[in-house]
């Protein structure tokens, strides 16, 4: 980071040009100096750095409030659980998303149910920070998009950032609030500088970032596969279909009202997302709109892993992950009219 | 710290007169308080699926004068008892399994989630071995809030085949955390024996793996209890990090209320109500020439004050389904 130009904007902000890993170490180093009570453990987080080195030197800085732990989920958020009952902030580490199933029962059953079942007596603002995805070479238990599981539990909030500075601004709000939150990141994303506003107010939880704006189709997206979304609707523009890309970084709670003004305005749905179709949390963005009454010129598009494995061969996955093509083609497909 | 054997009424003392009595009217006010459970269940007050620890309560009298104001206990579904130890009314708990408003979650918990942090009581777990490393957590958080807190964390024998029992207790003695982990051998696993699910039954020997002390001793008598189990709290508020203590004791009823426990051996409950809390501790006040006007007193007292508590629960108002959502979020 030292390398890295910084210009002031105003007192106490400032503009770096981090990647999105560094930009997540840059949110956690801000929770760690301005929240006490929080704590940074999971596998090979503290000493090491990490296994992307997201968490580097934030052992050396913070001292014993971060640590490793064994290789054990369940005992890492089951005790992620019990320390924020009494009172501390934990900040967890799940390496991969795929690996938090062995310890769904402490997300679900346990964490998802401490400020409910005790009435508010008790809070678990716990921060679990994991990442998923689809990346060359990755085996089926590395490379699932499992959003719409967690999607499916009320009482806990879910994002998945795709930018660097929504990484940084959706962690430190992550961090501050008092509810459950799993912060979903993806391994694509961690290289590549952007620029980053650092030190801003702690936002709200929500919101969506309308990445591009359009007049014939909306398509509703979110997580790493935004940039085919973008540039299928670049390619489209040139084959003059305007297409608005909403971009969520937070799924829970879902910007509902600003999903159904867009569609409102375009009349056709697109929702687009790395995890598979069915059950997929795209179809729930569908069923709000439908619910709604929105009056749609064409059937609703469900764009996603089409049900199915994840296989480890390159040419596998390009296969089955709609590119940035396939995507544009049926997003035009959507825009003709019967 | 494993000697092979169980420690047992033969080394402890079994204390004064005064604590035996205070301990066997403890014993009772939990007895009472499930058998009027069993009644109010069978009478279809209460509803669904309720697991009572009748037989097991010397296990939480023992250690409920060893629990701090700063301590926090982690409890299973059969976790009545040990909500009482650590002082909760019994008309909110009623009113809980009741469904009604005044109960201690205000229905949100029911029998087997009851949850009272006011009480240091961190809650019943319905998922069997989930409140061990919810345990380790609150002992965590002892190291970094300056409390010296101990999190005691109970559980069956069952529970002692579960992988987050085990994470939890490699976790906590991995990083030195003053948990007590404290198994109820009750020698049923739900229905089935734990001797066929095992290969060693002998369950306190499986600490000496994560490097901690670990013995079985005898969970019907009070005394033996808060002498083993203050050893344990002892060594974990000295630094020494965990404990694992296997208490072995008997549940005189089934896994949960209708159980038709089919599966029980000939003779098996005559023994156990031979040894069973109660026994234990009346027999201990006759031989101290304490009189039966006194000893039956203690049962006499307890069942009216349960009756006087589920009355109070029973003339509450249901719990408001106004209120089901609130408390999802912030």
């Amino acid at each position: 980071m030292s390398e890295t130009a910084v210009r002031e904007v105003e007192a106490g902000r400032s503009v770096r040009s981090l990647t999105y890993g560094e930009a997540v170490n840059a949110a956690l180093r801000r929770c760690l100096s301005e929240l006490p009570e929080t704590l940074l453990y999971g596998e090979d987080v503290a000493k090491p750095g990490g296994v992307f080195g997201v968490t580097r030197g934030l052992r050396r800085d913070f001292g014993e409030r971060v640590f490793d732990t064994p290789i054990s989920e369940s005992a890492i958020l089951g005790s992620a659980v019990g320390a924020a009952m009494l009172g501390r902030r934990p900040i967890v580490e799940i390496m991969w998303v795929d690996f938090s199933l062995v310890a769904f029962d402490q997300i679900v059953n346990q964490l998802a149910n401490v400020r409910y079942v005790s009435r508010g007596e008790l809070a678990a603002p716990v921060v679990i920070r994991t990442q998923q995805g689809s990346a060359p070479g990755a085996c089926a238990q590395h490379s699932q998009s499992l959003e719409a599981f967690f999607l499916h539990v009320p009482g806990l909030r879910v994002a998945m950032p795709w930018t660097a500075q929504d990484a940084y601004d959706v962690l430190v709000a992550a961090v501050h609030s008092d509810d459950p939150v799993l912060v979903i990141e993806n391994r694509t994303l961690y290289t590549g500088k952007q620029d980053v506003m650092l030190d801003g107010p702690v936002q709200p939880l929500g919101g969506l970032r309308v990445r591009r704006e359009g007049t014939d189709a909306t398509v509703v997206t979110w997580g790493a596969i935004t940039a085919r979304a973008l540039q299928a609707a670049e390619a489209l523009a040139g084959r003059g279909v305007s297409v608005e890309v909403l971009e969520l970084p937070w799924l829970n709670p879902l910007p509902t009202d600003e999903v159904l003004a867009s569609v409102r305005r375009t009349g056709r749905l697109a929702v687009l997302h790395e995890a598979n179709v069915t059950g997929g949390f795209g179809a729930e963005v569908v069923a709000r709109v439908a619910g709604a009454g929105v009056a749609l010129r064409r059937p609703p598009l469900r764009l996603g892993l089409p049900d199915s494995r994840v296989p480890a061969a390159p040419s596998l996955v390009a296969g089955l992950l709609p590119d940035a093509e396939r995507i544009a083609a049926q997003i035009e497909d959507l825009t003709h009219e019967n | 710290m494993d000697t092979g054997g169980m420690a047992t009424g033969g080394t402890a003392t079994g204390g004064t007169d005064d604590q035996v009595l205070a301990d066997l009217r403890e014993v009772w006010r939990m007895r009472a308080f499930e058998e009027k459970v069993r009644e109010l269940r069978l009478a279809g007050d209460a509803v669904g699926s309720i697991h009572l620890g009748i037989g097991q309560e010397a296990i939480a009298v023992g250690a409920a004068g060893l629990v701090r104001d700063e301590d926090a206990v982690f409890a299973t579904y059969r976790g009545h008892n040990w909500a009482m130890a650590c002082g909760v009314a019994p008309a909110a708990l009623f009113g809980e399994l009741l469904g009604r408003a005044t109960g201690i979650n205000g229905g949100r918990g029911g029998s087997a989630h009851l949850t009272a942090p006011a009480h240091r009581f961190f809650g019943e777990n319905s998922i069997v071995g989930a409140g061990a490393p919810i345990a380790a957590g609150a002992a965590l958080a002892g190291r970094f809030d300056g409390s010296g807190r101990v999190a005691l964390t109970v559980f069956g024998d069952g529970a002692m085949n579960q992988g987050a029992v085990h994470e939890a207790m490699n976790f906590a003695a991995a990083l030195n955390l003053p948990v007590v982990f404290v198994c109820e051998n009750n020698s049923w696993s739900e229905l089935t024996p734990i001797e066929e699910m095992v290969r060693d039954p002998r369950l306190h020997r499986r600490a000496a793996a994560y490097g901690m002390p670990g013995e079985r001793i005898d969970g019907n008598d009070p005394a033996v209890v808060r002498e083993r189990l203050g050893a344990a709290f002892a060594v974990a508020r000295e630094g020494g990090g965990p404990t694992l203590v296997e208490a072995m004791t008997a549940r005189l009823v089934g896994h949960y209320i209708g159980d038709a426990e089919q599966y029980r051996r000939p003779g098996e409950l005559d023994e156990a109500r031979r040894r069973e809390p109660v026994v234990v501790l009346g027999d201990r006040l006759r031989a101290a020439g304490v009189g039966e006007d006194v000893i039956d007193g203690a049962e006499r007292a307890a069942r009216e004050e349960m009756e006087r508590a589920a009355a109070e629960a029973l003339a509450a108002p249901l719990a408001d389904p106004a209120n089901v959502k609130e408390h999802l979020y912030v």
